[in-house]
């Protein structure tokens, strides 16, 4: 087990609305390994980012249970002052937005050069400015020396992008958390993007949390994949059984909804009715069971729990079974 | 016979400088476009950021002054489209990106769907009334929302609020700005097959403007490519994505990420050997200023754009 | 930069010529001119005439317009009919007046405003922040002059801690620390009446600014750096809040123009503001007239003043 980085162990993250706690994770277990990126899939609402946020202790007013083992250390409600030293340093986080992200009255240099000296406090600021530099060459920025004195807004999205994962790897973390990359950016920008990531786990090794709603960017990235609903995660496998032979129907329906560039289908698969809001969440059965009404409803468990169905694969609920798109011929079949 | 005709279609926009403010230079958002399309088909316009391609949909409909160059509709010539006449007006209409910040937050989903036909036809108030209620069942939203707000709407129920106003004046021609950028998947699916539908029941004509070539290859019949204010490729689907000429059109098919995680290590090769020709091959397939040259046929639905022969 | 400058600047002249042109034709419309204060109303009306054409008064409004332009020039703003003397020399002794009591309500306000908003700004729902929102609340809501005049009489007459009247107690001499301490002493009520109400605005902006660039990603970003809560407030909230503040400088002194007017006249501080509203109740239009020609100039320049420092501590619209 020492190829773990992270474990978490029954993780409800709950925000307040009005009077009560809702859990927008809702006992999750899940673990990184090193070297290996993890993606996390599913529509917004689904609680990904939530999971990221208390990984990384961000979150403001929200009620964490559970236990978040990073190298056997329990970092769930750690203390801000005992997790900075952790943040930045042995994780490393990319936000969805580049321009957001950044401080807008900052030298990019400067920021950069913010968590190297965070965390290294004996390091002189010569050293500092040549490893800030050092590092924006290897996120591809060209002409480095002139871009560490230049402001956010003087750069394009795809460069602010590669600012932001020079401020997530500077310290070369072993963990690596990435909300969502490239979904504020081009195409091409986006694969250039994901190139980079890919090559900067070869060289780390780290371990990589990839949040994304996009599955074109899990079939190209990821070595697992964890298919979130509902706060919960309703399947879990590795990238290749899950994109040969899903087993979830919210699985199923997501592969279906998307329209391929790769191949041409008719009709795009529709999953009937919405997210619903943390408030309105069935707390009870297969939470994905209101979308799937057609489905006999003795085929879901009353207590939904993860089923091992090949090795290393799980799904969740027994309504898999006997799961079928209402009309085959037109969802596709899946095999 | 064309539908839509639009010919050298040009947006500058001026370049302020100067202690005096004067106009220094232009910034050629779109630098002669022309494409055509044809009734009851979907006409894909694809580009990244600063490709011109929102841009010239706004021009088309009359929120961007047009510069120079000619916009005709099924022969009238709509090139100042405020001055064109009442019921050309009414056939054209536009879907935005956001479905977020496009509606009115303080007004009643009777009032946002009802602003058109109030600009353009008079009716009474409970034929409105009737008329709002017929869009939004078609649009597949009960009638009894009409006195809702848009916060109490999902973000795929609000874009079809935004095209049950769009199509309210049964227009012929919808230009959709990223329809589906905002969205979830699945609710990216719902709304691009009921764009499909409609389509068919009302005949409409779409000029679909995107940059993700899956939701582009998904709806269109013909395909123009965008880079920085002109055209560097057009054809049917099938000629933009099976038979991509133009380099930069390769680069862009090549980015996309492939659903399946096999074909991985094919991909990534396909798009370095990609990348290289990107390099190699750049002075041939751009002027000095980095700009693409003129469209040269290459056979009857095809264009690319290279440099004159000779 | 310099560029935004000049051209900020050139902006400016414009304006200054309007406003010189509203301020002159305004003055030529009340009633009365230059002259009906100097003579004595027993001339015969030949004799009024005579001047009259001799001292141009009967020339088109655009040449006198010119006159009056060239004489602001040589720094002749003109006759006071009240003190019978050039309003230039009786606007003299008070600009120094008002400039330190508005020198030292700005300190106060910002004194006041940059703490208070900071604590109502980080900890915000707190009983701290709820109990300075009901301060701003009750500021907005509370007319200065009736405050001026409680803070008057509480402070003044009651405790009797601060003059009451005046710019310096008499028989000082001047250049002695005696002087100094009573000049302060004199400014100090009137600047901290002003500076209470003033603030509020201020207090307000900078909570909100705050509330809303914690919510802002670059803090998330700052925050999962592994940087300390105190950092994440003093380099990457506090900097960006304080921001529109600084912008707003120019502004405020604006606005203490319009406090000036009430709280001079109040705390009978002889500065621009108490001779403005004397010379208006005592139809001192030549006097008038140049006060709000300088009051306005003023402003125009306060407006410049914080286009110049937003482009200064702005990279977004620093202009190179």
């Amino acid at each position: 087990m020492s190829n773990q980085l992270l474990e978490i162990k029954n993780l409800k993250t709950s925000f307040r609305i009005k009077d009560n706690y809702y859990a927008a994770v809702d006992d999750l277990t899940l673990t990184v390994n090193k070297n290996e990126v993890l993606a996390i899939v599913g529509e917004s609402g689904c609680g990904k980012s939530a999971l990221a946020f208390s990984i990384m202790g961000l979150h403001n007013r929200a009620k964490i249970e559970g236990n978040i083992l990073y190298k056997g250390q329990d970092i769930a409600n750690m203390p801000a002052s005992k997790l900075n030293k952790l943040r930045g340093k042995d994780m490393g986080m990319i936000f969805q937005d580049p321009l957001t992200a950044l401080n807008p009255l900052m030298e990019v240099g400067e920021q950069i050069g913010e968590v190297l000296m965070l965390h290294n406090k004996s390091m002189s600021k010569t050293e500092r400015v040549e490893k800030v530099i050092e590092l924006l060459n290897k996120v591809g920025i060209p002409r480095a020396a002139h871009t560490f004195g230049q402001f956010p807004h003087e750069l394009s999205g795809g460069m602010r992008q590669r600012v932001v994962i020079a401020m997530a790897i500077a310290n070369e973390p072993e963990l690596l958390i990435a909300d969502e990359p490239t979904t504020a950016l081009d195409v091409t920008i986006q694969s250039q993007i994901l190139d980079l990531i890919k090559e900067l786990k070869e060289d780390m090794h780290a371990g990589i949390i990839m949040i994304t709603h996009d599955l074109g960017v899990v079939a190209e990235m990821a070595d697992r994949v964890a298919v979130m609903y509902a706060g919960q995660i309703v399947e879990i496998a590795d990238v290749q059984t899950l994109f040969s032979n899903p087993k979830h129907p919210y699985t199923r329906s997501l592969l279906n909804s998307v329209p391929n560039a790769s191949e041409t289908q008719s009709k795009l698969h529709v999953i009937q009715g919405i997210v619903p809001a943390l408030q309105n969440l069935p707390r009870k059965g297969c939470r994905f069971s209101p979308r799937v009404p057609w489905v006999d409803k003795d085929a879901h468990e009353e207590n939904p729990v993860l089923h091992e169905v090949t090795p290393g694969h799980f799904v969740r609920c027994t309504c898999y079974k006997e799961f079928q798109f209402p009309d085959e011929s037109q969802g596709g079949a899946t095999s | 016979m064309t539908f839509l005709q639009v010919e050298d279609l040009k947006v500058h926009f001026p370049i302020k400088g100067g202690i005096f403010g004067r106009t220094v230079g232009h910034i050629k958002a779109v630098d002669g476009v022309s494409f055509s399309l044809e009734k009851g088909k979907t006409y894909g316009l694809v580009g990244e950021s600063g490709s011109g391609k929102t841009t010239t949909g706004r021009a088309i409909i009359g929120l961007n002054n047009i510069t120079s160059g000619k916009v005709a509709y099924n022969g009238h010539d709509i090139t100042n489209i405020k001055k064109a006449k009442l019921d050309i007006r009414k056939d054209i209409q536009m879907i935005f990106q956001d479905p977020y910040s496009s509606l009115n937050p303080k007004k009643r989903v009777l009032d946002i769907i009802a602003e058109p036909l109030r600009n353009f036809e008079k009716l009474s108030k409970q034929e409105e009334k009737k008329r709002v209620q017929e869009l939004l069942e078609l649009v597949g939203l009960s009638p009894e929302s009409i006195l809702k707000y848009p916060h109490e709407f999902s973000g795929g129920q609000r874009q079809r609020i935004g095209i049950a106003r769009a199509i309210a004046l049964k227009p012929k021609l919808i230009i959709a700005d990223e329809p589906v950028s905002a969205l979830d998947v699945s609710v990216q699916a719902q709304v691009l097959n009921f764009m499909q539908e409609i389509q068919k029941e009302l005949d409409l004509t779409y000029l679909f403007i995107s940059h993700d070539l899956g939701v582009i290859k998904h709806m269109c019949d013909h395909i123009g490519i965008m880079y920085k204010g002109r055209y560097v490729e057009e054809g049917t689907t099938a000629n933009i994505f099976d038979n991509p000429q133009h380099i930069y059109t390769k680069r862009l098919v090549a980015a996309i990420p492939d659903i399946d995680p096999n074909k991985r290590e094919a991909q990534a090769q396909f798009r370095q050997a990609v990348k290289e020709e990107y390099e190699q091959s750049y002075n041939d397939y751009f002027d000095e200023e980095g700009l693409a040259y003129k469209l040269q046929p290459i056979s009857e639905t095809h264009s690319v754009a290279l440099p004159e022969k000779g | 930069m310099w560029k935004f400058t000049v051209r900020r600047i050139l902006i400016m002249i414009p304006q200054i010529i309007l406003l010189s042109v509203l301020v002159f034709l305004m003055a030529k419309m009340m009633p009365g001119d230059a002259l009906s204060g100097l003579i004595d109303p027993n001339i015969d009306a030949e004799t009024i005439e005579a001047k009259r054409e001799q001292l141009g008064l009967n020339d088109p409004w655009y040449v006198q317009y010119g006159d009056w332009v060239e004489g602001l020039f040589h720094g002749d703003l003109g006759q006071s009919f009240r003190f019978k003397m050039p309003v230039s020399e009786l606007i003299g002794q008070r600009l120094a007046n008002t400039f330190w009591l508005s020198l030292a309500t700005l300190i106060l306000i910002y004194a006041i405003s940059i703490p208070l908003g900071i604590i109502s700004g980080r900890y915000n729902d707190s009983w701290a922040d709820q109990f300075i929102t009901g301060y701003t609340y009750i500021g907005f809501a509370t007319p200065l002059f009736i405050f001026a005049l409680v803070m008057l009489w509480i402070f003044g007459f009651h405790f009797s801690w601060f003059p009451t009247g005046g710019s310096v107690a008499p028989g000082m001499e001047p250049g002695t620390f005696e002087y100094v301490m009573s000049k302060i002493q004199h400014l100090l009520l009137p600047a901290i009446s002003m500076a209470l109400i003033a603030t509020v605005g201020t207090v307000q902006y900078l909570r909100n600014e705050i509330i809303d660039t914690k919510q802002k990603d670059f803090i998330l970003t700052a925050r999962a750096k592994g940087a300390s809560e105190s950092r994440v407030y003093n380099r990457h909230i506090l900097r960006n809040s304080l921001l529109p503040i600084a912008a707003f400088f120019g502004y405020e002194i604006t606005g203490l123009i319009g406090g000036t007017v009430f709280v001079e006249t109040i705390f009978s501080y002889p500065g621009m503001g108490q001779l403005f509203l004397e010379s208006i109740t005592m139809r001192d239009y030549s006097v008038v007239t140049a006060l709000v020609l300088l009051f306005g100039i003023a402003t125009i320049l306060g407006a410049l003043l914080s286009d110049i420092i937003l482009s200064l501590v702005d990279p977004r619209i620093r202009i190179k």
